[in-house]
């Protein structure tokens, strides 16, 4: 449990450190190299990563709108199309993260048990 | 199986990357688009208005300040300094839409959109856009200080540009995948041609010329008379033109080219259209002369317009400005007001072009003249580019050929078009953002070429005046309004009507001037005009108003532009329910008959009479011009005011005939049969959407400029008014700025535009005017007489120059 946790902060604190240096992708970099050096095992090698960028995500774009009476989210929201709600909209960027964010670190988990093979 | 896993979540990993990194079809690539540090999130933020900016180039401080509404008002030391902040601030504000303008305008919207633009692209190079702007820009480039500032105001767009991070483009370049490119002059005078197309670019020759063909001159001319049976025209009738010594082109003998054609390119929306007025000091309760001007254009997001103060120690002008172009467009300074309308002539000709065996030459006076080709590269988004290779005549260029919307393989038709004069209209603003007086008006407007302009004009020291400016071939009676013999010199433009003698009015006796792009000019006016799809009604309502009595007041020109009377309704419709068979009407059908008759021809917002003259005019309209319905023959209809004249003075005449049924139906049957096509329509209409109150059925909204974006769009806006009347909104285009200035010392002015100052859709500012606009309200326009903020300003930026 302890590992999940400790990868879960390491992806965070990655992610935002690289979002200052690399696009969107940061977040796929960052779950990789916590993958590597914060092994975890079966279902967490995919849920921590994910589960942390999705939060990231969510609470970063939410301090953004949140600020701004979500004016252009419920406009997104419209383009979409997801109701117009700015709320669903945070999710759906949440769950594009996370899920780009937890694939990376499934591949990094493989990466890492190839090179130890070696 | 560790390879497997290992090779699978490898290609999983580079899939999802492609996946949310690549825009497929209209979906944004959907990673870059939503991440929060990147994507829209970083766009959900409001302007600033505060701070201080370092600007390259500048050789002073420039205050900005902010009111309420932000406008900018712009303080600089000198005109370079004042127009790089100009581009600066107006790329701040709006740098998708000034620069997508010049797109569309080049026609390089495949660059963005893809290959559906392509056709699109091809219409507009093939019309000349791009060797119209490259004639602008030589024309310009001759004038030193011109220029100059043109790349001040170049360089100040691209100071912004620069400073840019990825992150902060606006939302539309991540929606889209794109991002901004450099601007130059070459990008001003674009936009100069898309409104030179938006407002000149629309003709009926070939039209025209299958109507003639089809129908013969004898019924042509009484579809498509020269004037109608009133006129009531800009300049007053009573003008007197014996100081025109250069007389009208003669008629050479000319043989029609009765050619039939397809298929034309896309014209302008025939409904843009104005209205702007003045009145003299002594017809004005106040004693100061009032002028009011309403662009009515297409009614986007974000909207055509963007406000601004302008000022250096020597001007001070204040007014709508078009993003892209350089100065106050329809506005004042401490002197004088001035605005626009659309002064419709014809200024397009079509020629037909007879190549030699290979298209290298075309047949000019019975011998062979070299064609120019021009290769246009219209590169594509994921594509290779598409060359289109258009041959150029003396007249212009051939738009209509075997490669396009033509089958012939040796001929062609060319277009020749006042758009393609060079001119350096750019001055005309930046000497009227300067002018003290009438002399100076009169002195700017000689450099305006196209789209040709009625100018109105009023001056603190009490001059009142109109001119309708443009450059306008000195045209043979008749010549032009069908397609011409391009082998034949005299069928050329043969000369200018010189510009003294353009149409104009100062001071005139009755105390006001006036337009609303009807006739320029009455039939005694020395040169060709003939009827170019002129307004009969917005200029009667307005004229009649301003003779009906004594003195006028600042809010009677506000209920003028807001009025909402349907003459056009109120000359056909009493006389069409009067002569109705009314006898064999279903319940539904007397109910609606009983609602049309109590209404009173105001399109106010609640009253359900106009919803059902609009239903009930354009299905009668179709039914009686459905001999111009025309299979492969690009055909216009004729004129509503024609269309109405016929129907009360000639209703038993051929063109009433339904061709399609065996009976011979009259004007009288027409009314009858389109009343109960009408009053289904309405049924279905009020089943599907509800009650057909005119706000309702009409239901006006400002599209977002690209493909009107429903996200980024308002609809529903609650306003009255209407086509042909003088509050012009109808459902997208309509009074695209209103502006009253009083000519007090300084001036005192009003105005308020169907948008807001931000072109981010996540700004607050973005459609904040809306709302005060449908109510007919309007903004006091914060006139600063010198850089010291007023309790009006909300926030102050200082652009500094960079050392």
């Amino acid at each position: 449990m302890k590992a999940n946790t400790t990868n879960f902060i390491v992806t965070i604190v990655l992610a935002i450190i690289l979002s200052l240096f690399l696009p969107w992708w940061s977040v796929m970099v960052a779950a990789l190299a916590s993958a590597i050096f914060v092994p975890l095992k079966r279902a967490a090698v995919f849920f921590a990563p994910f589960l942390a960028i999705l939060l990231f995500w969510v609470v970063y774009s939410f301090i953004l709108s949140s600020g701004n009476d979500y004016t252009l989210a419920k406009r997104i929201a419209i383009l979409l199309p997801l109701g117009g709600n700015p709320y669903v909209l945070m999710l759906v960027t949440g769950l594009v993260g996370g899920l780009a964010a937890g694939i990376s670190a499934v591949f990094g988990k493989q990466l890492s048990l190839m090179l130890k093979k070696q | 199986m560790k390879y497997f896993k290992f090779v699978l979540s490898f290609v999983l990993t580079i899939g999802i990357f492609f996946a949310l990194n690549t825009k497929f079809g209209s979906i944004p690539p959907i990673g870059k688009f939503l991440n929060p540090y990147s994507g829209v999130w970083q766009n959900e933020t409001n302007e600033s208005t505060t701070g201080e900016i370092t600007i390259l180039g500048l050789t002073d401080k420039v205050t900005v300040h902010y009111d309420a509404q932000l406008i900018p008002h712009v303080f600089a030391q000198n005109d370079l300094d004042l127009y790089r902040a100009q581009g600066y601030l107006t790329a701040k504000h709006r740098l998708w839409q000034m620069e997508f303008q010049t797109y569309a305008s080049a026609g390089r919207l495949s660059e963005i959109i893809g290959e559906g633009a392509l056709n699109y692209d091809r219409q507009e190079r093939r019309r000349g856009m791009v060797f119209g702007a490259e004639q602008t820009i030589k024309k310009m480039s001759e004038d030193v200080k011109t220029m100059a500032i043109a790349e001040a105001y170049a360089d100040g767009v691209n100071s912004y540009i620069n400073q840019l991070d990825p992150k902060d483009y606006p939302v539309e370049y991540k929606l889209l995948d794109y991002k901004p490119e450099a601007w130059s002059p070459n990008k001003t005078a674009l936009l100069l041609m898309y409104m030179t197309k938006m407002l000149a670019g629309g003709d009926e020759d070939i039209e025209n010329t299958n109507a003639l063909r089809l129908f013969g001159k004898e019924r042509f001319d009484l579809l498509f008379p020269d004037f109608f049976d009133i006129t009531d025209p800009i300049i007053p009738k009573e003008t007197d033109w014996s100081f025109v010594d250069v007389p009208q082109t003669p008629t050479p003998i000319s043989y029609i080219v009765l050619d039939s054609i397809a298929e034309t390119i896309d014209k302008p929306d025939p409904n843009y259209g104005s209205n702007n007025w003045a009145i003299s000091g002594e017809k004005s309760t106040s004693g100061h002369p009032i002028l009011a001007n309403d662009p009515h254009l297409g009614l986007n997001l974000p909207s055509i317009w963007f406000v601004m103060q302008l000022s250096t120690p020597t001007h001070n002008a204040f007014g709508a400005t078009l993003p892209g172009a350089l100065a106050v467009i329809s506005g004042f300074n401490q002197y004088i007001a001035w605005g626009e309308t659309n002064a419709t002539r014809d200024v397009i000709d079509w020629y037909k072009i007879e190549f030699n065996a290979d298209r290298t030459k075309y047949k000019y006076n019975n011998q062979w003249k070299d064609v120019t080709i021009r290769v246009e590269d219209i590169k594509i988004k994921g594509k290779v580019s598409y060359k289109d290779s258009v041959l150029y005549t003396h007249h212009g260029p051939v738009v209509y050929d075997k490669n396009f919307k033509s089958d012939k393989e040796l001929a062609g038709y060319a277009m020749q078009w006042a758009g393609h004069i060079p001119g350096n209209g750019q001055k005309t603003f930046l000497e009227l953002n300067k002018a003290k007086n009438y002399d100076d008006y009169a002195n700017a407007l000689k450099y305006w070429v196209a789209p040709a302009q009625n100018f109105v004009f009023a001056s603190t020291e009490g001059d009142i005046a109109l001119w309708i400016q443009g450059m306008f071939p000195n045209k043979w009676e008749g010549q032009g309004k069908f397609v011409m013999d391009g082998s034949k010199s005299e069928n050329d433009w043969q000369s200018f009507i010189p510009q003294p003698f353009n149409a104009h009015t100062k001071n005139p006796e009755r105390g006001f001037v006036s337009s609303a792009n009807q006739h320029p000019v009455d039939e005694a006016y020395p040169y060709f005009v003939f009827n170019d799809g002129y307004e009969t009604y917005r200029n009667r309502v307005i004229n009649d108003f301003f003779n009906s009595k004594e003195k006028f007041s600042i809010q009677d020109f506000k209920d003028l532009q807001n009025n909402n009377y349907n003459l056009k309704a109120a000359e056909l419709m009493p006389f069409m329910l009067e002569v109705m068979d009314t006898s064999k009407f279903t319940l539904e059908e007397k109910e609606i008959y009983n609602l049309a008759k109590a209404w009173q021809y105001n399109n106010d917002m609640t009253e359900v009479g106009p919803s059902i003259w609009s239903a009930w005019w354009t299905i009668l309209y179709d039914m009686v011009w459905d001999e111009f319905n025309v299979e492969n023959t690009a055909m216009d209809s004729p004129f509503t005011y024609q269309t109405i004249y016929l129907l009360k003075t000639k209703g038993d005449d051929a063109f009433m005939d339904i061709m399609d049924t065996p009976e011979t139906e009259t004007a009288k049957d027409l009314f009858r049969l389109s009343f109960s096509k009408a009053v289904l329509r309405l049924s279905e209409w009020k089943a599907e959407n509800g009650d057909f109150n005119w706000v309702n059925y009409k239901g006006t909204f400002a599209g977002h400029l690209l493909q009107g974006l429903p996200a980024f769009s308002r609809f529903d806006i609650p306003i009255g008014g209407g086509k042909n009347i003088v509050n012009a909104t109808s459902e997208n285009w309509g009074p695209s700025w209103r502006m009253i200035v009083e000519m007090t010392s300084p001036p005192t002015g009003l105005g308020i535009y169907p948008g807001g100052q931000s072109g981010n859709p996540g700004s607050k500012y973005y459609d904040n005017f809306i709302d005060d606009w449908a109510a007919g309200k309007y903004h006091t326009l914060n006139f600063l007489q010198s850089s010291e903020a007023t309790n009006a300003i909300i926030g102050t930026q200082i652009l500094i120059p960079s050392n």
